[in-house]
């Protein structure tokens, strides 16, 4: 840590950045008002997949930056899970040097463009900010500015492509080409391994491609990331499950030395309630692969979906979100959130659930369904709902929903997304009998090192955490990252 | 991209694809499936492995033309590439010596069905094998079965080949013969039902191969999902041969019909569309 530190500090005493601080008084910076991220208008966007968020521009980017004071106990840096040096980007946007800000976010990430829209930073380096902790004001809008110099920095055309280490021959299997797996992929190319990157799918990119909607983190956006790890020497293989394909073991036998396993989320939870598996019902992983990753709501594209005028998504996290946007865009008349909690409980990002509002979704609050009922041909038309009240607090800390008897109602409701969590992905854990898993079936592993208890196998992400976001699994795969290189050094010294 | 090695017309509506596929050639199991996209703009579709050449590399699909995706794929050419296949996915089917075993193919379920009749005859079980179809045109791999069984039964809903009746006609009057330890059931929801029903009568433990919906096959989207036993359960990974006396086949037979209004339009649509281009 103390290295780290040190770093922070020279970064912090170069010249440019000493004559950039002293260019305007602290009290100048901290009387600018934050910038507000220009969005597309909520009844236009409602009927297409446009990305809501537009960007900031160069000068509100530029302004937005002079905010910073470049403090010297940066706590920023220690809110963000891939330790971004967060003051030396920003200061780089002041000085309108674009270009060197992307090559300071790369440093540490491999996915800006990805993290700078999807990041829940109002929980991470924003929350840790000098404004939020010292001043109470609102504070940097880091997270704005770095979908700003990565989007920047991919339109200028000349995108910086890392430097890499010369090879040092190791070769290293990265099972899941997600965001922990992606983030492995990018620290381990660098030090020189050879990287290969094992997915299932018939496309790289993991839950960034067929979970969120393009509405809010364009696919095009992650091919980009995706093509930059490849122009570094990453091989990506599609359509190859590790366990089923190819064992560990097999693996081991054609060379490779450490595996990183970044299999995420697998099993969509449900709710065990009457009609439930009725045509009409699926899952949010379902739903959002179907229009997502496979394109089902165009006509060119052969997978169907289906439409729903009533639709109710159960759950009140990112994803309930991201489908029940989905549905609205896909012409639902009444895309409702049916949520047992209120909205103060909801996992969902404060900016995803005012999205939906603006967009006219409907909140049932405080409510949980208790059966379905369908049509003569099996397709789901109605739901029985049950009110709820908040009780005592729970394990999570927050306030138990408790049902409030008698209070059941009847609602139409032709499509239904159930969006209540997953079990982690069994097919890792099932092909390696020696492996420890917890009674969830996630693998166990080291906190730091992210090592589980077969040596030469690393983890990070769903598949450890059990539902988590895409930066806690970027810093996994960092963690990873350094735990497998650590393991490859000392075994190849031997 | 996998290389289409050989195409062969079983009847009009089936066809055989003998598809480059090595890594899966070497670990494929009977029981075991794999995923199967045509095109950039292509569905994700199950298809159960029928064999598989470890030496050439290559796994043999069979495929009736029954929508969109099945219809393109039957018109492959060999020389021609399929975009994507992934696998071997599902769990393997359990195989021991448990005596005599009473097989059952149900049209183009035979396909799935000739690796487990493999399979259970060179465990040293005695194999009947009873294979049934609308008519004669529809029954498939006679000729391999019979190399694997002890006894071959063919039924025919009209009676234009083999004797006239259904599958379960078949099944009880070897039910009635000779004492069976375990049945196996593969065709279409339906004819599974009824096999199933008929075995339950006779208290003999019956597996099936389900044919559930899928897309990505690997546990993730839940599509798949049936009710066995009373809870639920996923094809793709927990399947796809589940006890055939605790699955709910009506739920089944319902949720296979899922999207059965956007499959009709879609394949009228590319019907349509072949017409045109022919014409």
């Amino acid at each position: 840590m103390e290295n780290t530190r040190d770093y922070l500090k020279l970064e912090r005493s170069q010249e440019w950045r000493e004559e950039l601080r002293k260019s305007l008084k602290s009290k100048d910076r901290t009387s600018l008002i934050r910038v507000q991220m220009p969005e597309e208008n909520p009844i236009e966007r409602a009927k297409s997949h446009i990305e809501v968020n537009r960007g900031l521009t160069v000068q509100m980017a530029v302004e937005e930056a002079k905010r910073c004071l470049d403090c010297p106990d940066p706590t920023c840096i220690t809110g963000c899970p891939v330790s971004i040096n967060i003051p030396k980007f920003i200061k780089y946007v002041e000085k309108q040097d674009f270009a060197m800000a992307a090559r300071t976010l790369k440093e540490t990430n491999a996915l800006p463009a990805v993290c700078g829209r999807v990041c829940p930073q109002e929980v991470q380096c924003e929350a840790s900010c000098f404004y939020t902790l010292k001043l109470k004001k609102i504070p940097v809008a880091i997270g704005h500015l770095e979908r700003f110099v990565a989007d920047w920095e991919r339109n200028s055309g000349k995108m910086y492509i890392p430097d890499v280490e010369p090879s040092n021959g190791i070769k290293v299997a990265i099972i899941g080409s997600g965001p922990s797996g992606l983030a492995v992929a990018g620290d381990l190319i660098k030090l020189g391994y050879a990287v290969s990157v094992f997915e299932a799918l018939h496309e790289p990119g993991g839950v960034l491609k067929y979970g969120i909607p393009e509405f809010r983190l364009p696919n095009e956006i992650v091919d980009v990331e995706i093509d930059n790890l490849k122009k570094m020497g990453v091989e990506f293989i599609n359509n190859f499950v590790v366990g089923k394909t190819a064992t560990i073991d097999d693996l081991k036998e054609e060379g490779f030395q450490a595996f990183f396993a970044g299999s995420g989320a697998g099993l969509p939870n449900f709710m065990n309630i009457p009609g439930e598996n009725y045509n009409g019902i699926m899952s949010s992983n379902e739903y959002l692969t179907r229009v997502n990753l496979m394109n089902a709501a165009h006509d060119d594209y052969d997978t169907p979906v289906l439409m729903g005028k009533n639709v109710a998504v159960i759950g009140g996290g990112n994803t309930a979100m991201d489908s029940v946007r989905t549905a609205k865009r896909l012409g639902a008349k009444r895309a409702m959130i049916i949520y047992r909690r209120t909205l103060e409980e909801m996992p969902a990002r404060k900016e995803e659930i005012k999205h939906a509002q603006e967009e006219g979704i409907e909140f049932l609050n405080l409510n949980s369904p208790v059966e379905y009922f369908a049509d003569k041909n099996g397709r789901v038309n109605r739901m029985r709902v049950q009110k709820m009240e908040l009780g005592e607090p729970d394990a999570s800390g927050r306030r138990r929903p408790v049902p409030i008897e008698g209070s059941e109602y009847e609602l139409d409701a032709d499509l239904v997304v159930v969006s209540v969590g997953v079990s982690p992905n069994p097919l890792i854990p099932q092909s390696l009998p020696g492996l420890n898993v917890s009674r969830w079936g996630t693998i166990i592993v080291d906190e730091n090192e992210r090592q589980s208890s077969i040596p030469e196998l690393f983890a990070g992400g769903d598949i450890v955490r059990g539902g988590a976001t895409v930066i806690l699994a970027m810093g996994d795969g960092r963690n990873a990252a350094a735990g497998i290189h650590k393991y490859l050094q000392n075994k190849n010294k031997k | 991209m996998n290389k289409i090695i050989s195409v062969e017309n079983l009847s009009e509506d089936v066809v055989k694809l003998e598809i480059e596929a090595p890594r899966i050639a070497q670990k494929r199991k009977a029981g075991h499936f794999v995923i199967v996209k045509l095109g950039l703009k292509g569905e994700r579709i199950p298809l159960t492995i029928s064999s598989a050449d470890t030496e050439k590399g290559t796994i043999t699909l069979i495929i009736q033309k029954v929508g969109v995706t099945s219809h393109k794929i039957a018109l492959l050419k060999a020389g021609d590439e399929v975009t994507d296949v992934v696998g071997p996915l599902g769990q393997a089917t359990h195989i021991e010596k448990v005596g005599t075993v009473l097989c059952a193919g149900g049209g183009v379920g035979t396909a799935p069905l000739l690796p487990i009749v493999e399979a259970m005859h060179k465990a040293g079980n005695r194999v009947i094998t009873v294979l049934a179809a609308r008519n004669k045109d529809l029954i498939i791999l006679e000729k391999e079965m019979r190399l694997h069984s002890d006894e071959v039964i063919v039924m025919t809903d009209d009676g234009s080949y083999g004797r006239q009746g259904l599958v379960t006609h078949g099944m009880e009057e070897i039910i009635k013969r000779e004492k069976v330890d375990k049945a196996i059931t593969i065709g279409p929801a339906i004819m599974m039902k009824f096999s199933s029903m008929l075995t339950k009568k006779y208290n003999i433990p019956t597996e099936a191969s389900l044919n559930a919906i899928m897309v990505d096959g690997t546990g993730m989207c839940g599509a798949c999902r049936v009710s066995v036993g009373g809870s639920t359960k996923f094809v793709c990974v927990d399947g796809p041969e589940f006890d055939a006396h605790e699955v709910n086949f009506d739920e089944l037979l319902q949720r296979l019909g899922g999207f059965k209004e956007e499959e009709y339009k879609a394949y009228q649509s590319y019907l349509d569309g072949l017409k045109k281009v022919t014409a």
